[in-house]
């Protein structure tokens, strides 16, 4: 075991220089060269916000199974099957029919079934329908429909998560899906989330309705601006979708904050037929179910664009444009969890995480040196060879340093120096028995091998699972930890080892304490 | 080591010692509880530094607030202060800008909120739910790497050893009134992995020596390899204490948790590697016959 070949040796010295000088890029601030990699810092070291929000579909359910209504009356017409009571539920249908059957057939027809599409993906059809009686259905979606929906509102909630937080922007935010129902946002340096969360907080659903004289069959009541009811027409004019542009503005007759909106072609063609054909009828402005202003059509609208005013100060004009030009979010979105690290405790953290890894390292430096005089020289260079390969791994898979990232990094410290404390022990013994010191030496480092290994395999199981359940901050814990563990077997088994072996072979057998 | 210490002889008090704890622990956590911390209750915290205030202060300006069960106290240096709020049948994210505005109002001097936390009431339960996975996980890999290793006897001693470990840490949690949250878990598993490294440091010297040793019984054997083993296990234990000591002290409030947890564990770990893992080997009838019957199943 003591006996280096020249080629292992240097493959050792290189795989340690060539990690370790990884270790050095975090140190130099210009970043024009070859190699730009660094360790990252934390939310909790750099300060800065972390949202979990969770998209909610059953609005959207709710609406999506309405749609189904015209399509499946005109479906149970065409094909002459009769039905009756018609009710629509929070997110089923139910009717009643007088042929099952036959229903059956043109309900699951693979061919141009555009009430109730086969999604080839998952194998399955859009909707499903249960018997309910022998002449009653209920009809509702699938498993696979309401997954396609949720994916979809999904997909679309994290590009408009996205659009509003570049539009206000803040540096390097971190967006991304996180199981099925969930959009993971990472916000750097951001002292204070309320506003983004408040932007977010929007579903920022606009529509154009028009307002109607009585509350006849097809409105809504709904209460405008100023606490006034106005019966309004379900049917939209036109919606957020048809907006190309939206903007800040002063309205130069009366100094008010306003939004002027610019349309698409379609959007113009129908806000310009809808404020033609009536004119001197009002026109609701509904942005999530509230009315925001309700003006008078004065004249025909044909330019495609216009402008909203109401009771705005100029931070909310500035946000209701950020919000149109992003576009709606598809269904709410809840914040199910939050964590904001203001940047001065994250410089605290730093501070006393270094500290805290300077004294233990230097305790355990002089605690070694006292135990085993030369040999506690070599397991200290063997220490630091250890930090600085763990720390230059990090660097090459450009890791995340969290605060109990630097705990795992100190515990490592700690725990390291285990496996040389380990084979010196062993040697110690062998000495005890064996004349040769060479080869005391040698069997130490054999028979101590598969302790070392037993012992550390284990701490690298949990670690492994902490990383696999961990979340957040956990993570970057178990992330240190593990490749700790690996660094330090290999610097005990190798450097260590080749240092062990030229003080030993340069000795000539002469007395070798430990 | 030249002189040895009979451990054997002391096995019978230290595991009386152990059950009590144990039991005693088991009884509290049941009965008193775990303070479980925001993480795996849901709610919210704020961290925040003001000159000129007091706890009291904050909590009456809270109090008027009607946010249900409020908790106030100083935390690390003068003037922080945490602030912890139940988490409420509806959204407590709707409360946090609410609650800044009216300290940042009514509180003298300026006031740095420092930290934000809120867990709502899905993740929180999904949190604890996926700690106590992970713990479990941990104790059924640790089983099957041992069994893998050494035989069946080792690997559901050394499993009892950490059971033993784990379960008198959160004992102490709770007597103490110690608050559990994600990075005690990470304490946890790695307390499993550091107690486990030390079992199976004695356990392969037992097996060692079983096969050297032929007349010696599990107990002259136990006591031996313990002796073997006790200056690294000495050695280990106080660099890794001397390690964790340096956060406990110096690495600031956040860590002050899992740094104790972890001290906690190492205490209890090395300890059941030498007074619980070694005597169930005992109670196993573990004997040098135990490694050859294996040997001869490989080797048909």
């Amino acid at each position: 075991m003591l006996n280096f070949s020249k080629i292992n040796t240097l493959i050792i010295y290189f795989i340690f220089f060539f990690i370790a000088f990884f270790s050095s890029l975090n140190f130099q601030n210009n970043e024009n060269l070859l190699i730009d990699k660094k360790i990252n810092l934390g939310l909790d070291l750099q300060g800065g916000s972390y949202l979990l929000l969770e998209i909610n579909s059953d609005t959207l359910v709710q609406e999506k199974i309405q749609d189904k209504i015209i399509p499946i009356k005109k479906l149970l017409k065409k094909n002459n099957i009769n039905f009756s009571n018609f009710k629509i539920n929070n997110q089923s249908l139910t009717v009643l029919i007088d042929d099952i059957e036959k229903f059956d057939t043109y309900f699951y027809s693979r061919k141009e079934n555009l009430v109730n599409p086969y999604i080839d993906n998952y194998r399955s059809y859009e909707l499903t329908y249960k018997k309910k009686s022998n002449k009653e259905i209920e009809i509702l979606f699938s498993k696979f429909g309401l997954l396609t929906i949720n994916n979809a509102a999904l997909k679309q909630s994290i590009e408009i998560v996205r659009r509003r937080i570049d539009d206000v922007g803040t540096k390097e935010p971190t967006i991304l899906q996180r199981g099925e129902k969930r959009i993971l946002i990472e916000l750097p340096g951001l002292k204070d989330p309320e506003r983004i969360k408040e932007l977010l907080g929007k579903t920022a659903q606009l529509n154009f309705r028009l307002v109607s004289e009585n509350n006849e069959f097809g409105t809504d009541e709904l209460i405008s601006e100023n606490g006034e009811k106005l019966n309004v027409s379900k049917r939209i004019i036109m919606s957020g979708e048809n907006l190309i542009d939206a903007q800040p503005n002063i309205n130069n007759q009366n100094n008010q904050p306003t939004v002027s909106f610019t349309l698409d072609r379609l959007g113009a063609q129908k806000f310009g037929r809808a404020t033609t054909d009536n004119v001197g009828k009002r026109l609701a402005i509904v942005l999530d179910g509230k009315i925001v202003s309700a003006p008078s059509i004065n004249e025909p609208i044909n330019s495609g664009s216009g402008m909203i005013s109401g009771n705005f100060s100029f931070q909310e004009v500035t946000d209701l444009a950020l919000l149109l030009r992003s576009g709606a979010l598809p269904t709410p979105l809840i914040i199910v969890e939050e964590r904001t690290v203001g940047p001065d405790l994250g410089e605290d953290s730093i501070k006393s995480g270094t500290i805290s890894l300077i004294v233990g390292f230097i305790l355990v430096i002089l605690f070694m040196l006292y135990k085993y005089k030369i040999f506690g020289l070599i397991a200290n260079t063997a220490l630091i060879a250890n930090l600085l390969m763990l720390i230059g791994i990090l660097t090459i898979l450009e890791s995340t340093l969290t605060l109990p990232g630097i705990a795992g990094i100190i515990l490592t410290v700690g725990m390291a120096v285990d496996a040389n404390v380990l084979i010196f022990e062993r040697i110690k013994e062998e000495l005890k028995t064996e004349k040769s010191i060479i080869h005391a030496f040698d069997t130490g480092y054999t028979k101590a091998k598969i302790t070392v290994l037993d012992a550390n395999i284990t701490t690298l199981i949990a670690a492994i699972i902490l990383f696999a359940f961990g979340s957040g901050p956990v993570k970057g814990f178990a992330i240190t930890l593990g490749i700790g563990i690996i660094t330090t077997l290999f610097t005990a088994y190798f450097l260590a080892r080749h240092l062990t072996s030229i003080i030993v072979l340069n000795s000539k057998n002469k007395e070798i304490k430990i | 080591m030249n002189n040895k210490f009979n451990f054997s002889s002391k096995f019978k008090i230290a595991n009386s010692l152990s059950l009590l704890l144990f039991i005693l622990s088991i009884l509290f956590i049941f009965f008193k509880g775990l303070n479980y911390g925001i993480d795996f209750k849901g709610g919210t915290l704020i961290e925040l530094r003001s000159d000129n205030t007091d706890a009291s202060t904050i909590r009456t300006l809270l109090n008027n607030m009607d946010l249900g069960d409020v908790n106030v106290k100083k935390f690390g240096q003068e003037g922080d202060y945490l602030i912890k709020v139940e988490q409420k049948e509806d959204d407590n994210n709707k409360i946090i800008p609410k609650i800044k505005k009216n300290l940042s109002d009514n509180l003298t001097a300026e006031v740095n909120f420092r930290r934000v936390e809120n867990v709502g009431p899905k993740v929180s339960s999904e949190l604890l739910q996926s700690g106590i996975i992970a713990i479990s996980l941990s104790l059924a890999a640790m089983l099957f790497y041992i069994w893998i290793r050494f035989e069946w006897q080792f690997s559901i001693g050394s499993i009892i050893a950490l059971f033993h470990d784990v379960v008198i840490t959160l004992g102490v949690f709770s007597v103490l009134s110690l608050e559990i949250n994600l990075s005690i878990i990470a304490a946890a598993l790695t307390i499993v992995g550091y107690s486990m490294n030390d079992t199976v440091v004695i356990y392969d010297r037992i097996r060692e020596n079983l096969n050297k040793y032929n007349r010696l019984n599990i107990s002259e054997i136990a006591d031996l390899s313990i002796n073997d083993t006790l200056a690294r296990t000495i050695i280990t234990s106080a660099t890794t204490l001397l390690a964790l000591l340096s956060i406990f002290i110096l690495g600031g409030e956040i860590l002050r948790g899992f740094s104790f947890a972890m001290i906690l564990g190492v205490v209890i770990g090395t300890y059941s590697s030498i007074f619980v893992a070694s005597p169930m080997l005992k109670f196993f009838k573990v004997t040098y016959k135990t490694l050859e019957k294996e040997e001869e199943k490989i080797v048909p």
